[in-house]
């Protein structure tokens, strides 16, 4: 039973709603295999986005979502927006529910815009990822993906490489695996480690290999290349020979391990392309996966009373 | 108040007389199809098909809908819906797909399989077969099909429980 | 015009007095104190029955926003809020728009003070012009105009010989230097403390290291010139540390803290409330533990309230581009009176630090009841339970992170320079 009427973050949400985002989306996976693809349960219901970073994953994957409900999907374009001219967000924000959005999704650079937008508003906020916060939607369809391979999350280890400190994906996954008792181990460098996370219940790896021994998961992240400019690497060279994801590191996973990444990716800098293109990889399925998981979570939203 | 309206051979001569009319309308089983709707009319699909096997000495496909995406209350349900399996076991284009529920009430939860069935593919005729027929139809629906016939008010709820899902057979009545 | 503050319970540790005691103000100034019953005639009577009338508040650590962000807080709103919370002066710090790194500024905020003020201002003016850490301020002409104090709050004196310079100069003029403790280079983009808390939102952090660095660096370069330094807003414990361990060497030293950093701790954070953007960040409950530890063993000297007003455009937005700050005047007595309460300091230590001592650090004869000075007093209720309601405070700015709070303690009437506030009779 979804509680709220928004999606702010996995932080927020028990293993029970968790799982049944995941069986509802199992029900849209079928749906989205079929010649018809289109049902009709949001018929009548519109959809906004609101991304204030550039995106086009995230917003085409919500795009489809929703039409594949029959919801009508708005792009609430930014850059030609009244937002460059000064309004102020809460004001974009009540504009957009005044125009009769019952669904609004945010992206923003800052954290906590979502829940800032959440008391503003009536209407279901879904976060698209907000700051070095969380980025729910993406865990998700990441667990929707490995219950696929894996058929359970308890006792499963899940490694998450890369920049951890800086990455909204690696959080709400962390919340996600661990609410569902995986064992999550995170690989990075000391600089790209967040405060105290060990506190999160998770093991810190700075050692690629180590880490990466008998995992059945490992998830990589993207490095934003600017990373470099502020002195947490010295260069992308010496990160990929460190952390990039390669045949001989991955061998240290168990034989079926899966690899994953949330896109888009440095093809040489986290991960090789032997890698991404490889057997293990089951990086276009997770896109695939992505749509089913958010009409999940736009369906249950609109089933929850307002 | 709860009253017993059929007891398991009631159902039981229900399902064979069901059974008789469906291969005697569409003149054998070669071009049919049962689809039973989530949840209660799953198992009640099966029995009919076991029946229509034994007295035709045939095979007959039966596939499972959910009708969950395709409902019309997503907002004024207080329980938030659970997702069941569709499967569809074969091509349903041409054929003749007869629904099985096992209580047919107002109409919409046919509505509802109709819609979604026809986003499978394209039936040459859809008929329906139910178990009990209660009344207070909200949609020009009728079954082909009908166990039985039971007048009920409007707030009574209907149980209808088969052995294969735990308890022994049987139709309730639970006046509201 | 004399006034007889009578039924009141009278505490001044200035004068050793904690009892029952009548206060005679003649004008501006207080006439006398009596035993009970024993007081002359007076034309108008307050009456403090529960109450305990103690020295008028000091806060050397306001911002009043004027002159250029009056949309925040003026000189009169801020002075209003000010004797709301008790307070009878306060030190306003310089980072106004314009600055006040020169004469003009000090004598504008002097003249609005003395025409719609209601509590006694002494302006601080910036060490180095435009607070850009460049260039020295002219000390002894702001001084000669008002001037008290020295800081460019808001903003650290990033150039480290410049900070020498102004320690040692400013001892011609036995003033203190305040300092904003901040490595801008560590601290920037960060809007929460550093640690399990900004993991858990993904906001930036501000590491404790940022404060603690730079209380190093002066420490340092107090002991190197023999200056008057004074720390602004102290809300680690390893600042407490440094500070307790530069005073056992005999560094000429004072420190301050704020209500916020010894009643919050970071997790309140998690709602993403901008009202709890502050800046030194709100610590952990280990920083809070040492920062009463420090309030107790007098390792920090003074409580300060940094009044830091905003607008509610400012605060009601994205937490990353929020204004830093909170609206403390009016919460500052209660929430101070928290630490008597729970017997970390008791009730003369208390005025110590929210009296005597601030006035001493900035020179000022305030925060003494004793006759012939002036008539700066507060009437505070130790036992009244409320529930704060910031949409109520006389400041201009709401912006406070204990709305909703019940505190205990109230402010019943203030006496400022003879003039009464009450706020009793309702």
């Amino acid at each position: 039973m979804i509680q709220s009427k928004d999606l702010l973050g996995i932080k927020e949400l028990t293993p029970e709603e968790i799982y049944l985002i995941l069986d509802t989306a199992a029900g849209f996976k079928d749906v989205l295999m079929r010649d018809i693809k289109k049902v009709p349960p949001l018929r009548g219901k519109t959809v906004v986005s609101l991304f204030f970073e550039p995106s086009t994953r995230t917003k085409t994957s919500f795009a489809l979502a929703s039409k594949r409900l029959s919801a009508d999907f708005v792009n609430f374009s930014v850059s030609t927006s009244s937002v460059v001219k000064g309004e102020s967000l809460k004001d974009t924000a009540l504009t957009i529910q005044a125009l009769g959005a019952d669904f609004v999704l945010v992206r923003h650079a800052s954290s906590g815009v979502p829940h800032l937008l959440s008391n503003i508003l009536d209407i279901s906020v879904i976060n698209a990822g907000d700051g070095a916060n969380e980025h729910p939607t993406q865990a998700l369809l990441d667990m929707f993906t490995i219950q696929s391979y894996k058929k359970k999350f308890k006792g499963l280890n899940v490694a998450i490489v890369g920049d951890i400190a800086h990455s909204r994906v690696a959080k709400s996954n962390i919340y996600a695996l661990t609410k569902l008792e995986a064992n999550v181990r995170l690989i990075c460098p000391p600089t790209l480690t967040p405060a105290e996370v060990d506190k999160l219940g998770v093991e810190v790896h700075h050692s690629l290999d180590k880490g990466l021994k008998d995992v059945d998961v490992i998830m990589a992240l993207r490095l934003q290349l600017e990373r470099q400019s502020k002195g947490f690497l010295p260069s992308l060279r010496e990160y990929f020979k460190l952390y990039g994801l390669t045949a001989d590191s991955v061998s240290h996973a168990k034989d079926d391990a899966i690899v994953m990444h949330p896109g888009p990716m440095n093809r040489g800098v986290e991960i090789a392309s032997s890698i991404a293109d490889g057997n293990q990889s089951v990086i276009l399925e997770q896109v695939t996966n992505g749509i089913a998981v958010r009409m999940a979570v736009l369906y249950l939203l609109a089933g929850v009373k307002k | 108040m709860s009253k017993s309206i059929l007891d398991s051979n009631d159902i039981n001569r229900a399902i064979r007389r069901m059974a008789y009319e469906i291969i005697e309308k569409n003149k054998g089983i070669g071009n049919l199809c049962l689809v039973g709707i989530q949840k209660g009319g799953v198992t009640l699909a099966n029995r009919l098909a076991s029946q229509i096997e034994l007295i035709e000495n045939g095979h007959i496909e039966v596939g499972t809908l959910d009708i969950t995406f395709y409902r019309d209350d997503l907002n004024t349900k207080s329980e938030q819906p659970v997702v069941k399996r569709t499967e569809i076991p074969c091509n349903i284009d041409d054929k003749t797909v007869v629904l099985v529920d096992d209580v047919l009430f107002t109409g919409r939860s046919i509505r509802a399989a109709m819609d979604a069935l026809i986003d499978y593919g394209r039936p040459a005729n859809i008929q329906l077969a139910v178990l009990i027929d209660r009344g207070h139809r909200e949609l020009p629906i009728r079954a082909d099909y009908a166990g039985k016939n039971i007048p009920t008010s409007f707030d009574a709820r209907i149980e209808v429980t088969l052995e294969e899902n735990g308890s022994s057979d049987s139709v309730i009545l639970v006046s509201g | 015009m004399i006034t007889l503050i009578k039924n009141g319970h009278v505490v001044d540790p200035s004068q050793n007095i904690d009892g029952p005691m009548e206060i005679l103000i003649k004008g501006r100034k207080i006439e006398g104190l009596y035993p009970k019953g024993k007081a002359p005639e007076a034309e108008k009577i307050i009456d403090a029955t529960k109450c305990f009338v103690i020295p008028g508040l000091v806060d050397i650590h306001t911002h009043l926003r004027e002159p250029g962000f009056e949309y925040k807080e003026t000189i009169e709103t801020g002075t209003r809020s000010a004797v709301r919370g008790g307070f009878t002066t306060v030190c306003c710090m310089p980072n106004t728009d314009p600055v006040n790194d020169n004469v003009a500024v000090t004598e504008f905020i002097l003249d609005k003070a003395k025409k719609y003020g209601s509590c006694t201002v002494h302006p601080i003016g910036a060490i180095t012009t435009g607070s850009n850490s460049e260039e020295l301020t002219e000390l002894q002409a702001l001084i000669k105009a008002g001037c008290i104090a020295f800081s460019d709050d808001g903003r650290p004196v990033t150039n480290s010989q410049m900070m020498r310079r102004a320690l040692e100069y400013s001892k011609i003029f036995d003033v203190p230097v305040i300092s904003h403790c901040e490595d801008l280079q560590l601290s920037e983009g960060g809007v929460v403390n550093e640690g399990f808390v900004s993991t858990i939102v993904g906001l930036k952090g501000i590491p404790k290291a940022a404060e603690e660095t730079m209380v190093a660096r002066d420490l340092s370069l107090c002991e190197l010139t023999g200056g008057k330094l004074h720390i602004a807003h102290v809300s680690t414990a390893g600042s407490v540390n440094l500070i307790r361990n530069a005073k056992s060497r005999g560094i000429n030293v004072t420190a301050e803290t704020c209500p916020h950093y010894y009643n919050l701790t970071d997790e309140a954070i998690i709602s993403y409330d901008t009202n709890l953007k502050v800046n030194p960040p709100i610590r952990t409950a280990v920083d809070v533990e040492a920062i009463k530890e420090g309030i107790k063993d007098g390792t920090i000297d003074i409580i300060a309230t940094d009044h830091a007003p905003h607008h509610f455009d400012d605060k009601q937005r994205e937490f990353d581009s929020a204004a830093f700050g909170i609206s403390g005047l009016e919460t500052a007595f209660a929430l101070s009176y928290h630490l008597v309460r729970h017997e970390t300091i008791d009730l003369k230590q208390l005025i110590t630090m929210m009296c005597i001592t601030p006035s001493k650090i900035v020179g000022l004869n305030k925060g003494t009841l004793s006759p012939g000075a002036d008539a700066d007093i507060a009437v505070v209720n130790p036992e009244t339970i409320y529930k704060v309601d910031s949409s109520s405070f006389l400041s201009k700015g709401k912006n406070s992170p204990f709305n909703k709070w019940t505190l205990t303690g109230s402010v019943e009437k203030t006496i400022a320079m003879g003039k009464v506030f009450d706020w009793s009779e309702k």
